[in-house]
């Protein structure tokens, strides 16, 4: 039912949402630490590697971005391009399935 | 004497055009004052709306050099420094001629949205009681006034985007009786504004908040329409 | 003004778009950032020849709007939880100010940190 679905996706959006906030305060603040250390790449992935916490942490992270930003476009794509109904949701749920795969990969090729 | 500048928007539900007048200045005028003189003085085929002239009514709200708002209650000086106005109807909505909008579309959602109330009460039970300071009464409060001036809706980006929307006054009125103790519709009404084209669909613009000349802001009842469509899935009432 | 922008000329309005247009360079973005972050996976050469081109000024700079671009979805994000979750007050309408605001800065920490 149409009410039922918008109120989920509405929901994983903001509950996505306040996950993020948490997960790219970590991550900007690690960035900028990164950055103000002079860290190079190579010493970043001495750090990263064999890491399991943050492995943990970024498994966290990336479940939320790849439900957050499908979601997100979603709205764009129907107001912005006219683009509504199934084969719209259908791309996004594939566009999904890309980041996580992408996501996944790197996360493996920076903690493992 | 100085003179205004008129850009007026002339046609039909089929298209039309600009048409151009010359107005005189006066010290102090409104906008509805301008397009009478028009009607009157200089061509009598223009055809707008306007009631009570003072505020209340929210007939003669157009799109003044685009803006949505009461011609009535637009002072001249607050709106063209250099002495130009272009006028046209209200945004969103199909035109009937010239400056009158076709308001059907704007009430019809007022209904989809269950915008009337559903009382559970007859004659022959007592009074319901009402705390008016209860935080549920203010909330009704600080949104009862809209007078269906269909100015939020010209306003809103979402209602341009998305033809199904229900739009802020539509929902702003499911807000103020989801809110109202003594109505008896709540789940229907939820599910009405929870849709494809419902509170959702709000993206917190606040040009209906900006632009209501009553002061009202849809967004919050917006808002609050969203928290208890998430809250009643939850209880699996949706 | 034109009178298209007229009508949108205010804080909450600017808010959206900083927020959309944020988001879908942001989705863009994720993509090529996780491709490259993978390349650690099986090419280790090759992320070693792409991590030197992001020594280059042009990129160091395209970085720092990456995470300007990250602070503002995010701080705008933060606004409209506020928005949606906590009940109407005036001090709402001041908020898209606040995420401005805190965007900025956090750009600028990453900015002097370089």
């Amino acid at each position: 039912m149409s009410a039922r679905r918008e109120v989920l996706l509405w929901s994983a959006q903001r509950a996505s949402a306040a996950l993020l906030a948490l997960c790219v305060t970590v991550h900007l603040a690690t960035m900028i630490y990164a950055a103000h250390s002079g860290l190079s790449a190579a010493q970043i992935l001495e750090r990263t590697r064999g890491n399991l916490a943050w492995l943990g942490f970024y498994s966290v992270f990336l479940l939320a971005v790849v439900v957050h930003v499908p979601i997100g476009l979603r709205a764009v794509l129907a107001e912005w391009l006219g683009w509504r109904g199934a084969s719209r949701d259908w791309l996004l749920a594939a566009f999904a399935a890309v980041l996580a795969w992408l996501g996944a990969r790197a996360i493996l090729g920076v903690f493992l | 004497m100085s003179m205004l500048q008129l850009r007026v928007w002339r046609g039909g539900p089929r298209g039309g055009e600009f048409q151009s007048f010359e107005v005189p200045r006066q010290a102090s005028q409104s906008v509805l004052d301008v397009v009478t003189y028009i009607q009157r003085s200089l061509d009598p085929t223009l055809a707008y709306r306007f009631a009570c002239r003072v505020g209340m009514c929210g007939s003669c709200a157009m799109t003044v050099n685009g803006v949505a708002r009461w011609t009535c209650r637009t002072h001249v000086d607050q709106v063209c420094a250099d002495g130009r106005l272009e006028l046209k109807p209200l945004a969103n909505l199909p035109v009937i001629r010239d400056l009158v909008a076709d308001m059907r579309e704007f009430f019809d959602k007022w209904a989809r949205a269950r915008g009337r109330f559903a009382g559970r009460r007859t004659r022959h039970d007592d009074f319901e009681r009402v705390a008016p300071e209860s935080e549920a009464r203010r909330q009704v409060d600080a949104a009862i006034e809209c007078i269906g001036c269909a100015v939020c809706y010209s306003s809103c980006d979402v209602v341009a985007w998305n033809p199904d929307y229900l739009g802020p006054a539509a929902l702003n009125r499911a807000w103020t009786l989801l809110r109202d103790v003594r109505d008896d519709a709540q789940t229907e009404r939820l599910r009405a504004v929870a849709g494809d084209a419902g509170c959702h669909a709000c993206h917190t613009h606040l040009s209906c908040s900006e632009r209501c000349p009553k002061h009202i802001s849809p967004t919050a009842g917006i808002a609050g329409l969203k928290r208890a469509a998430a809250a009643a899935a939850l209880w699996g009432e949706l | 003004m034109n009178p298209a922008l007229r009508a949108r000329n205010h804080p909450g309005y600017w808010a959206f778009l900083v927020h959309r247009a944020s988001g879908i360079l942001l989705a863009l973005y994720l993509p090529a950032h996780f491709w490259v972050l993978g390349l650690a996976l099986h090419n280790a050469a090759r992320l070693d020849a792409f991590l030197r081109w992001t020594d280059q000024p042009l990129v160091r700079f395209g970085e720092w709007g990456l995470v300007l671009l990250l602070a503002a979805h995010f701080s705008g994000g933060l606004r409209l939880l506020a928005l949606e979750f906590l009940p109407w007050r005036e001090w709402h309408k001041s908020l898209a100010a606040v995420a401005a605001g805190v965007s900025l800065a956090l750009a600028l920490a990453f900015a002097l940190a370089l």
